[in-house]
């Protein structure tokens, strides 16, 4: 019957989408350099601890994804609040724009940004650079997830809170704010996988000692196959796995 | 034996903890209307869905002009269904949906002619072009009928199809229901709750109630003489009398004690004036509640009055049990 | 209740303006200036950075792009029809297969395709395994080919098809094939009928969905096509880089700009109602 033939396409389907992935990640812990299997060996998950330029780019990774989450989660929730109280279509097109702006238009416009504000600033690019390039792709994440969980609040909850003598400050810290906090974790989760694996933006905004993890996955994949990108591969994908099944749960709850 | 058009014949469905259907049989010859009558969850539905194909007998048969059909897909069945909600597609106009089951591989050539012939059929003449979502309720069921109809089915299989109009809507549709069914000739097995509606379509009736069949008959012998206490209380209302049941219709009120009948003495509780007939409530002695509907052309009567109510004996409803 | 707002809102309209809306602004007066002695851009202004866009050699690329992201397109469309039509028919299960589906595309990008690139490269594992069962004597050229960044779109955005997809099959009544097959459709006839029909709105918005990011891509065809395939992002990104011509790829990439946001509108129009 079609059913069967259809749940046999689907488990391909799915093999498809999980196969590559797992092929990488049986390969990271082969002993040989090359496609064929020589026993386990955990050799290449050693290497990505002890190679300097993993470990420098590692950690300008997760400095810029830090401090670009905590940027855009602060302000994208607070964009996504306002727009909850009364809507501004134009903010909102904007967002959407960031969404659907190709990656490398993104990129180079903040490019010629910076160029344009080197002639007026002494400015360089560099981290903070970065950074700021990965707010502005982050915030319109951080306000979707937050708006989609301010439309499971009742809105007339701050309405009585101002009733009974708050003011509108209290009302949202003290009533919808901690409503919130599931949505803005999950939020803070996609932001920071978003930005920890930008490799595009990243590459044109970035300087000469910031060198991210991407950056380097690229420049190595572009030589040729090196299992150290296996290994640092199933750490990523494993642990951007586990933080989005949080960030899923986080925000299905309620 | 002459075989009717549609047969079951010990037609049982069973899920898992519940039978639906339990040795279902009856025969239905050609151009009746019958209908299968009874309260929900009586297993109604599901038989008509048996002989329209969506689902298969546990056991029994299911026999189309004498052949045998259980086993066979709907598409592969001369039977057409017209669905409660109507189920029209929705991206498809009128025209479109009525011609849904001509157009096959091989149309026939007259496929104008039956489309336009069964939509004057329908009074929907003007509206080919419209689209589902366009219609009013009652439209949505003509065209329902005539993408049924057009396909010359041996049965049209009906699932409570007046249950989603307007009230005010629904006698006005069944009247034109049942003209258009002695006008066609086709036979009709009509599913419904309703036993107005049942009694007053119908040519025979099938009673169900937990899967079973209780009786099959006429309107006339279903509601005079009923098998069973299931099918009395269905139809109409009853009053049990010390084991058997009198139908308020039956009974009469006396303010004197007649002479030559059996009557029985009675106090008034409430008396209301429906128009061209009189509800009146009584209790005899012992307390039990007495219903009675009379003409209005008897005599008033007032609360707390003591009176003799009698009927004939051939309007008691006695049960074996 | 206005002021509170306005500081809500405030951060990001600065950062929405200095971060995105100006940059925009800034690569449109690029696109106007003309190519600087040492890269960068510099006066007169001029539109020579279009106009050598209709140049056959750069239409070529964005009929190649067209082209990728067509057959992209229709191979989502054949791959991932299917698969929403399981999700759709999967009972309580569904929420825990469209997120399986979805999964995959939020952790990295970048190691997605390296993935693939694992498996095809001469010396990756699908060659390798058929040298070994003696299927070929010499590796498979699947890497460095338009096939391959066909092959790595298609695994990237098949997700980007199948959700619309579901979104309109979960919607249609099954008692609509359930009248089909009443008039005599057969199942396959149900589906081509009465299902495709009515998930039309599904396939427009999947078809758009994964049509955009496909004709903006730049890692993938970088990666998996080797340099070889030049699609609309390269050309941008190698204007900015090693070509230096920034007004070009400012020209570029506001064409590109323009295609994305022309999509985009016919989407919205035809769907009516927000998407996203």
């Amino acid at each position: 019957m079609k059913g069967r033939a259809l749940s046999f396409y689907a488990v391909a389907a799915f093999a498809f989408l999980y196969l590559p992935l797992l092929i990488l990640g049986v390969f990271s812990f082969n002993r040989s350099r090359f496609t064929i299997w020589e026993g386990f060996s955990l050799r290449w998950y050693q290497s990505v601890f002890t190679n300097p330029q993993l470990s420098d780019a590692a950690w300008n990774s997760i400095l810029i994804a830090v401090a670009a989450t905590a940027i855009s989660t602060v302000i994208g929730t607070c964009c996504a609040y306002g727009l909850w109280k009364r809507r501004s279509p134009v903010l909102l097109g904007s967002l959407y724009l960031t969404l659907v702006t190709p990656e490398i238009v993104t990129g180079v416009s903040l490019l010629a940004f910076y160029q344009a504000m080197f002639r007026f600033a002494h400015f360089r690019l560099g981290m903070h650079t970065v950074i700021l390039a990965h707010v502005a792709f982050s915030i319109a994440y951080v306000v979707v997830v937050v708006s989609a969980r301010l439309r499971t609040v009742d809105p007339k909850l701050e309405e009585a809170a101002l009733d009974l003598g708050a003011n509108e400050w209290q009302a949202f810290r003290e009533v919808t704010l901690p409503a919130l906090v599931p949505g803005i974790a999950a939020a803070a989760l996609l932001a920071f996988t978003v930005s920890f694996d930008d490799y595009v933006i990243t590459s044109l905004v970035a300087g000469v000692d910031s060198e991210t993890l991407p950056m380097v996955i690229y420049a190595i994949a572009r030589r040729g196959v090196d299992p150290v990108i296996n290994a640092l591969s199933a750490m990523i994908v494993t642990g951007f796995g586990a933080l989005i099944l949080i960030s899923e749960r986080l925000t299905a709850r309620r | 034996m002459k075989l009717g058009v549609l047969e079951l014949r010990d037609i049982s469905k069973s899920f898992p903890g519940h039978q639906a259907v339990d040795r279902v049989t009856f025969e239905i010859p050609r151009g009746e209307f019958f209908s299968l009558l009874g309260p929900s969850g009586c297993g109604k539905t599901t038989t008509l869905r048996l002989v329209a194909g969506f689902d298969s007998p546990t056991s029994g048969e299911i026999f189309l002009n004498g052949a045998s059909i259980q086993d066979r897909k709907p598409y592969e069945r001369n039977v057409s269904t017209v669905f409660q909600n109507y189920a029209l597609f929705p991206h498809l106009t009128v025209q479109q949906n009525v011609e849904f089951g001509l157009r096959r591989s091989t149309p026939p050539p007259d496929l104008a002619d039956r489309v336009r012939g069964v939509l004057e059929l329908v009074q929907l003449t003007r509206k080919e072009s419209r689209y589902p979502g366009e219609l009013s309720g009652g439209e949505k069921q003509r065209v329902a009928l005539a993408r049924s109809l057009v396909v010359q089915p041996d049965v049209l299989l009906l699932d409570e199809p007046l249950s989603a109009l307007d009230p005010n809507l629904r006698k006005h549709v069944r009247a034109e229901l049942k003209s258009l069914q002695r006008r066609v000739g086709i036979t009709f097995l009509f599913v419904t709750h309703d036993q107005e509606e049942a009694l007053s379509l119908s040519d025979r009736i099938a009673v169900m109630n937990g899967g079973r069949i209780e009786q099959v008959g006429t309107p006339q012998e279903l509601y005079l003489k009923p098998r069973s206490r299931f099918v009395a209380s269905f139809l109409g209302q009853v009053n049990w009398i010390d084991g058997f049941g009198v139908r308020p219709e039956a009974i009469r009120i006396s303010k004197s004690n007649p002479d030559g009948v059996s009557c029985r003495p009675a106090t008034i509780t409430r008396s209301s004036f429906l128009g061209n007939r009189i509800h009146v409530e009584s209790r005899f002695p012992d307390g039990a509640p007495v219903v009675a509907e009379v003409s209005r052309l008897e005599e008033n009567f007032r609360e707390g009055e003591s009176v003799h109510l009698w009927w004939r004996a051939a309007d008691e409803l006695r049960f074996g049990d | 209740m206005k002021r509170l707002r306005s500081v809500f809102l405030a951060p990001s309209w600065a950062v929405m303006l200095c971060l995105m809306i100006v940059p925009l602004g800034i690569v449109l007066l690029y696109s106007l200036l003309t190519r600087g002695a040492y890269g960068g851009a510099g006066l007169p202004w001029s539109l020579e950075s279009y106009r050598r866009l209709a140049d056959p050699l750069y239409l070529a690329v964005l009929a190649r792009s067209f082209w990728i992201a067509g057959v992209t397109t229709v191979l989502c469309v054949m791959l991932g029809f299917p698969l929403a039509l399981f999700i759709s028919r999967s009972g309580p299960r569904k929420n825990l297969y469209l997120s399986l589906v979805i999964l995959p595309f939020w952790t990295s990008f970048l190691i997605r395709i390296y993935a693939w690139m694992f498996l095809l490269r001469d010396t990756g594992l699908i060659n390798t395994v058929l040298a070994r069962l003696h299927l070929i004597r010499e590796p498979l050229p699947l890497l460095y080919n338009d096939g391959a960044v066909i092959l790595g779109l298609v695994y990237a955005y098949l997700p980007f098809m199948v959700l619309p997809l579901y979104a309109t099959l979960e919607r249609l009544d099954p008692i609509l094939l359930d009248a089909a097959a009443d008039l005599g459709a057969r199942p396959w006839e149900a589906m081509l009928r009465v299902t495709l029909p009515l998930a039309r709105a599904g396939f427009i918005a999947g078809s758009v969905l994964v049509f955009i990011p496909c004709i903006g891509a730049y890692l993938t065809p970088d990666l998996l096509g080797g340099g070889k395939t030049v699609l609309i992002g390269n050309l941008i990104q190698n204007q900015f880089t090693t070509a230096r011509d920034w007004p070009f790829g400012a020209a570029a990439s506001l064409v590109l700009m323009a295609l994305v946001m022309a999509l985009l509108m016919f989407l919205i129009r035809r769907r009516g109602e927000a998407l996203l």
